[in-house]
């Protein structure tokens, strides 16, 4: 199985402000009815943006400025939570291709990467900064770069963070990890050989 | 050279280093509900690929379940398709599934450990985050996404990197009408919603050592919200005991010889941990949310935090944030606040323990009225003991509406909502904004015992005083 090679992810950008933005406000529960992940881009937010439409404002999200915006800026330990992979699949889903915050939650961070979604962390200044720069010029074009570790922005440009493994796995197109565990597969045998109680039969 | 219990699972179930430095490790056990699956088992099918351990794989149904009336099909035909579609994956892949008529489904994280599936020394895998409850036997157990449990059903592994170890102990004593509910809520507290990323808990002490199955289950349900992806207890004659005679637990000599390895899993003394936190058990409160993230707790003593109390900017906004959502007023009293709805459930707490200790104060009193109470077992065996025993009985004569079991309110994933702001006394684990079905909706955690006390007096209040405790 070959998969694409992350390296480079350009595209305007879009600022979720806000620290500890958990699972169930990124996909509200009642989205996760389903069996499929199709159409859960709609879901993204949901809440959120009928909130703050109700509240007689626009969810950035919404804001037609920052339409198709392909990068998503936020803050610190973003997608805290639930396991549910609908999270990092609703924001691939609305069309995002890279998410930019402090840092995250350890399993989302995990089913991100795992879906090609790269998960890039930068200083809280830094991101206030872009995010100054694309709220100033929402067509501004950013390139989060993975090979530099650099989120580039008009002449500007920020130091990236990035989990070596992740960068790793991103950059040489082997996020999905099936086709390695599977050829782990001699391996398995022999270890659960080893463990009795995975001999048990009831 | 000493070991934790964390660095000897890890071991044993270590396969090889992968590419990119993390580790193919083995899943000894993996369990799957209807949420998170169906996807999982559609990429298979894509793949052309087949589960590997069928008989390492265990499914219930939880998360969509109506409590009330359980006659399929159910009324939400979104809900119907995915029990049929669980029921359908586990029948084509040949896997054990507690289905409602088994007497023996409930909540995932209940299931397991009734079962004797939860063992100590294993690993663990499920499609939901608070897998990590299994750790309470002494398991490295962990959530994980459904790209993941395709990994798993496929291969039996998953890709991880190594978690560092925190070993967390409480010590002395809990005052009356402390709880492990409490426990977990204060450390939240102390440690921070994030202060666990990148970790494993390993909580002792003699507050743990003391500590009944299903109160470890309490405390390492919840390592999770701390941001901690594993959390777990030693296992000791407590674990061997609750094990004994359950259905998937070895029998006769095989049992001897599963308790001498369960013994010699735990972690060695003079072992090296990469943190160490200390607390005193004395020094921790009855514990209870105000805001709109499991840390944003207060011993009920305390009034709610105002923005002026903040330490730093960030913890500035993150207080007017929950204010403002929860409608509650900085530096007044939370005890006193008027609830609208009393849950007891969850899988943080809806054992057999949880609503004997409700029952024992509960008897004899009314819910209070305009407060709707419903208490839902985390299983069809809590349920079936708790008709034995009659606490069934003491809830609906208290004014209580006794369910069936599932997730009930801790998601909302089913009938059971909030609705509109209203405030919900609850002892589940997550008090997200719209988390119990409405958007609007406000949650405050507690433990059972303190839903209680709000359930009969209307309004948040401290149990120890509405029960008669003394200190
Ligand atoms: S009871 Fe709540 S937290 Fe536990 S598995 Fe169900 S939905 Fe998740």
């Amino acid at each position: 199985m070959s998969l694409q090679k992350i390296t480079h992810v350009s595209g305007r950008g879009v600022h979720v402000a806000g620290n500890d933005i958990d699972t169930d406000r990124i996909i509200p529960a009642r989205f996760l009815k389903c069996v499929t992940f199709d159409g859960l881009g709609a879901g993204l937010f949901a809440d959120d943006r009928k909130a703050a439409g109700a509240a007689g404002g626009v969810h950035p999200l919404d804001d037609p400025r920052f339409r198709g915006a392909a990068i998503l800026l936020s803050g610190a330990n973003f997608g805290c939570g639930s396991s549910r992979e609908h999270a990092p699949q609703a924001i691939m889903k609305f069309g995002f291709r890279a998410v930019v915050a402090e840092s995250y939650a350890e399993i989302f961070f995990g089913n991100a990467t795992n879906l090609g979604l790269p998960c890039v962390s930068a200083a809280r200044e830094d991101i206030q900064k872009v995010a100054a720069a694309v709220a100033a010029d929402p067509a501004l074009e950013l390139t989060v770069d993975l090979v530099a570790k650099q989120l580039r922005y008009g002449s500007a440009a920020v130091p990236l963070q990035l989990r070596e493994s992740a960068r790793d796995a991103l950059v040489n197109g082997r996020w999905d990890a099936i086709a390695e565990l599977l050829e782990g597969s001699a391996s398995v045998q022999a270890v659960s050989a080893r463990l009795p109680y995975l001999q048990a039969r009831f | 050279m000493a070991k934790s219990l964390f660095q000897k699972v890890w071991d044993a179930h270590t396969v090889r280093t992968l590419a990119n430095g993390q580790t193919q490790l083995l899943i000894g056990t993996h369990l799957i509900h209807e949420v998170t699956s169906p996807q999982a088992f559609g990429m298979l099918r894509d793949l052309g690929l087949k589960v590997a351990m069928p008989h390492r794989t265990f499914a219930t149904v939880d998360h969509i379940v109506p409590t009330d009336q359980r006659t399929e099909p159910f009324s939400d035909p979104l809900a119907d398709e995915m029990i049929k579609t669980l029921r359908r994956n586990c029948a084509e892949h040949g896997i054990t599934y507690f289905d409602l008529n088994s007497g023996r489904q409930g909540i995932v994280h209940m299931v397991g450990p009734e079962q004797g599936i939860t063992q100590p020394g294993t690993t663990i895998a499920c499609g939901d985050s608070h897998t990590s409850t299994h750790g309470a036997f002494g398991a490295v157990a962990l959530g994980i996404g459904t790209t993941q449990i395709r990994d798993v059903l496929a291969t039996q592994t998953i890709a991880l990197g190594r978690l560092k170890v925190r070993r967390i102990n409480v010590t002395g004593r809990l005052a009356p009408g402390v709880y492990a509910k409490d426990v977990i809520l204060h450390l939240i507290r102390v440690l921070g919603v994030n202060g666990g990323t990148g970790y494993a808990y390993e909580y002792g002490g003699e507050v743990f050592d003391r500590f009944s199955m299903e109160e470890r289950m309490t405390v390492c349900n919840m390592s999770i919200e701390g941001g901690a992806r594993v959390g777990y207890v030693n296992p000791d004659e407590t674990t061997f005991a609750y094990l004994k005679g359950r259905p998937y637990v070895p029998k006769g000599a095989a049992w001897d010889e599963a308790v001498a390895r369960w013994r010699a899993v735990a972690s060695d003394p003079g072992c090296t941990y990469d943190d160490v936190v200390t607390i005193r058990g004395e020094d921790i409160p009855p514990t209870v949310t105000w805001g709109i993230n499991p840390g944003q707790g207060i011993s009920i003593a305390e009034n709610i935090p105002a923005p002026a109390d903040a330490k730093s900017p960030d913890e500035r906004a993150s207080i007017e944030e929950a204010l403002a959502y929860m409608k509650l007023q900085p530096g007044a009293p939370l005890k006193g606040t008027k609830i609208d709805v009393a849950f007891l459930g969850s899988c943080t707490n809806a054992r057999l323990s949880d609503f004997k200790e409700v029952a024992r104060h509960l008897k004899g009193r009314r819910v209070a009225p305009g407060v709707k109470a419903i208490a839902v077992p985390g299983s069809q065996i809590v349920s079936q003991v708790c008709a034995e025993l009659g606490i069934d009985r003491v809830f609906r004569d208290a004014g209580f509406e006794w369910r069936e079991a599932g997730c009930s309110m801790c998601l909302a994933m089913n009938p059971d909502k909030l609705v509109g702001d209203q405030l919900c006394a609850s002892s589940s684990n997550r008090n997200f904004k719209g988390r119990q079905g409405s958007p609007t909706g406000r949650t405050l955690l507690m433990s059972p015992v303190m839903v209680a006390a709000a359930a009969v007096t209307g309004a948040v209040a401290d149990a120890r005083e509405v029960f008669g405790v003394t200190p």
